[in-house]
């Protein structure tokens, strides 16, 4: 289920053991086992539905698991209430408060911790200098843009000094542009501040930038754990290797010591093939393949410009597969795709 | 027909329409106003033909039964707020937080009573009360007008608490706030428009209750309703007039502040 990936440095200051959770007969999440050490962002990657935001809530305390448990810092905190247990959530609708102003909300925690009133001043000061947000402190969170109540969001969670942040698709009512910027920010402030995050979102972009490991989440259970090269270049399934992006597959067959593309069913073993729409070449029909390099003789289909390349929907036999590339093609016309072996993600085919 | 009488005929047919409304409901205002100053109309005149000020002089008497019944009303509706509301925001609570379902059964269940005839209602809780000495009590009043305010109050409440996204309370409890300081400084403070507007209601069904107040209240406790019925009963149409024009105050303030505190996403989740 889970490829071996290289021990976090330290100690895990996060761990999972086991988690199981359920909504009546449905099961969310079966026996999920996840790390996370003390500074590492680890990203749940998956699908809507797949259980990753549920595991997240499962920390924060909003969802009871029906069996496992969840160590933080030694202490187990499977059954304490939210309130106990430390740990700081960015919601994906910011969940800011909107009768309190800027300030109010970062204190917020900080008050419930009965901290004194001028310690509390101050904390809120840091965290508006350190979002740049210097003089936001009365304003009200209507008057903040997207952005902005991001960062107050991400001030709230971190005046606390919370043992884990724990982050639910917090960019995903942004601006692309917004997003972008703030995703730099967020990764640079969260390693300043050493604190473990998990990160849900269902954007491989953001996964792979933003995460010292990844887990693909598929139905309730851990696909695969990474780091996002690991992830990228390495998925042990066929739904690891589609989510990443290589969602490309052919038949292919064993010839010798290479992969040949078989249009129909032979009698050989056979396995499916995964590339990148990226990483396989267009060439004239009869263009002889290199040692090791899979050709695929088809048809071109429907194009799609994309600005420094065109896309090309490529009718071969049983398959249909997209291809990049430069040269602009007719519909209809015979071409021969050729997919390098180190662009070749095989999987052999489940009996 | 040319296009400009075509336009002619319809803002006239639109203005008719308007005048006629604005009289029907400015109308029986207007005759209120005109007994309130009345000194003499005698039938057939169709204008008083003496107007004055005694009757309102009598009303405002120190002494005057007019402003003790005002006194009377607006004890009886405030207390009826305070009880209506004891009920009305935990249960207006614990439904917001049901699922939608089962919310609204409960919902119409508490609406059924209302589909029942309120005067044998009124005539069985007389009796009751009669036995457990409540007849002609404040407190008696003040619990009939509860039970008729609380299905309009706790409809409120539910709505303006479901209108409190559920994930501020849950940004709350991680921040590290317990159940009770979450509802206290963040689910209270953001439902309490709505919450007051449902008080608001309740203040103005009580001071206008006139049915359950005749059968338990009578001959103890006298409100404004009950004056005005007494008077008009007794032929006094001006001291009638004044107390119904005294009764409007309230409620056209009260109507203004619920404009404002009833904001469009409470009302959208109203019986939701």
């Amino acid at each position: 289920m889970t490829t071996p990936s290289p021990a976090p440095e330290s100690a895990p200051y996060l761990h999972a053991d086991a988690v199981s959770v359920s909504y009546g007969a449905t099961q969310v999440l079966d026996r999920v086992s996840l790390s996370v050490a003390r500074g590492e962002l680890v990203a749940l990657l998956g699908s809507s539905g797949c259980g990753k935001t549920t595991l997240l809530r499962a920390i924060a305390g909003f969802v009871a698991p029906t069996a496992g448990r969840i160590v933080v810092d030694g202490r187990d905190i499977t059954r304490l209430a939210p309130e106990a247990r430390g740990t700081a959530m960015m919601f994906q609708s910011y969940a800011l408060w909107p009768h309190m102003d800027v300030a109010a909300n970062i204190g917020y925690g900080l008050r419930m911790r009965g901290r004194p009133r001028d310690a509390i001043a101050k904390r809120v000061d840091e965290m508006l200098k350190l979002l740049q947000l210097e003089g936001y402190g009365p304003r009200p969170i209507s008057a903040l843009s997207g952005g902005q109540k991001q960062r107050v969001a991400m001030g709230r969670a971190l005046a606390v000094d919370p043992s884990v942040l724990l982050l639910d698709e917090p960019m995903s009512n942004l601006d692309y542009r917004v997003r972008l910027e703030l995703r730099h920010e967020l990764r640079a402030l969260q390693q300043r501040v050493g604190i473990p995050a998990i990160y849900v979102t269902h954007d491989r972009e953001e996964a792979l930038t933003l995460a010292d490991r990844i887990a693909v989440i598929d139905a309730g259970r851990i696909a695969q754990l990474g780091t996002p090269d690991e992830v990228f270049h390495h998925p042990v399934s066929p739904f690891v290797a589609g989510f990443m992006g290589a969602d490309n597959a052919i038949d292919v067959v064993r010839t010798g010591d290479a992969w040949a593309w078989t249009p129909a069913a032979h009698g050989a073993p056979r396995a499916r093939a995964h590339f990148r729409a990226d990483r396989a070449r267009l060439a004239a029909p009869g263009t002889p393949a290199g040692q090791g390099t899979v050709a695929v003789d088809g048809t071109v289909g429907q194009r799609v410009y994309l600005g420094t390349v065109y896309r090309y929907r490529i009718h071969a036999g049983a398959d249909d597969f997209w291809v990049e590339d430069a040269e602009r093609r007719d519909e209809g016309a015979p071409v021969r795709v050729l997919v390098p072996p180190d662009g070749l993600l095989v999987f052999p085919e489940a009996a | 027909m040319r296009p400009g009488a075509a336009a002619l005929g319809e803002t006239l047919a639109r203005t008719v329409v308007l005048l006629l409304l604005a009289f029907a409901i400015f109308g029986p205002l207007a005759n209120l106003v005109l007994w309130g100053f009345a000194e003499r109309w005698y039938f057939p005149h169709k204008l008083p033909q003496e107007f004055g000020l005694t009757y309102w002089a009598r009303v405002f008497a120190p002494r005057g039964s007019a402003l003790a019944s005002l006194w009377t009303s607006v004890g009886v509706a405030c207390l009826t707020v305070l009880v209506t509301l004891a009920v009305a925001v935990p249960a207006g609570y614990a439904l917001a937080r049901l699922k939608l379902p089962v919310r609204t059964l409960i919902l119409l269940v508490f609406l059924l009573p209302q589909a029942v005839p309120n005067l044998p209602v009124y005539v069985n809780i007389a009796r009751v009360f009669y036995e457990i000495n409540l007849n002609g009590t404040i407190l008696g009043v003040v619990l009939v007008h509860a039970s008729h305010g609380l299905v309009l109050a706790v409809w409120i409440a539910s709505a303006a608490f479901a209108s409190v996204d559920i994930s501020l309370e849950e940004a709350a409890r991680n921040m590290g706030a317990s159940p009770w300081r979450c509802w206290t400084s963040v689910t209270l403070p953001l439902a309490l428009p709505g919450l007051i507007a449902s008080a608001i209601f309740v203040f103005l069904e009580s001071l206008d209750e006139f049915t359950g107040t005749y059968f338990v209240g009578v001959p103890d406790v006298t409100t404004m309703p009950l004056l005005m019925f007494n008077a008009s009963m007794g032929g006094n149409y001006q001291i009638a007039s004044i107390t119904a024009l005294l009764l409007l105050v309230p409620s056209i303030l009260f109507m203004l502040l619920v404009e404002r505190f009833l904001k469009a996403d409470v009302l959208a989740a109203i019986g939701r």
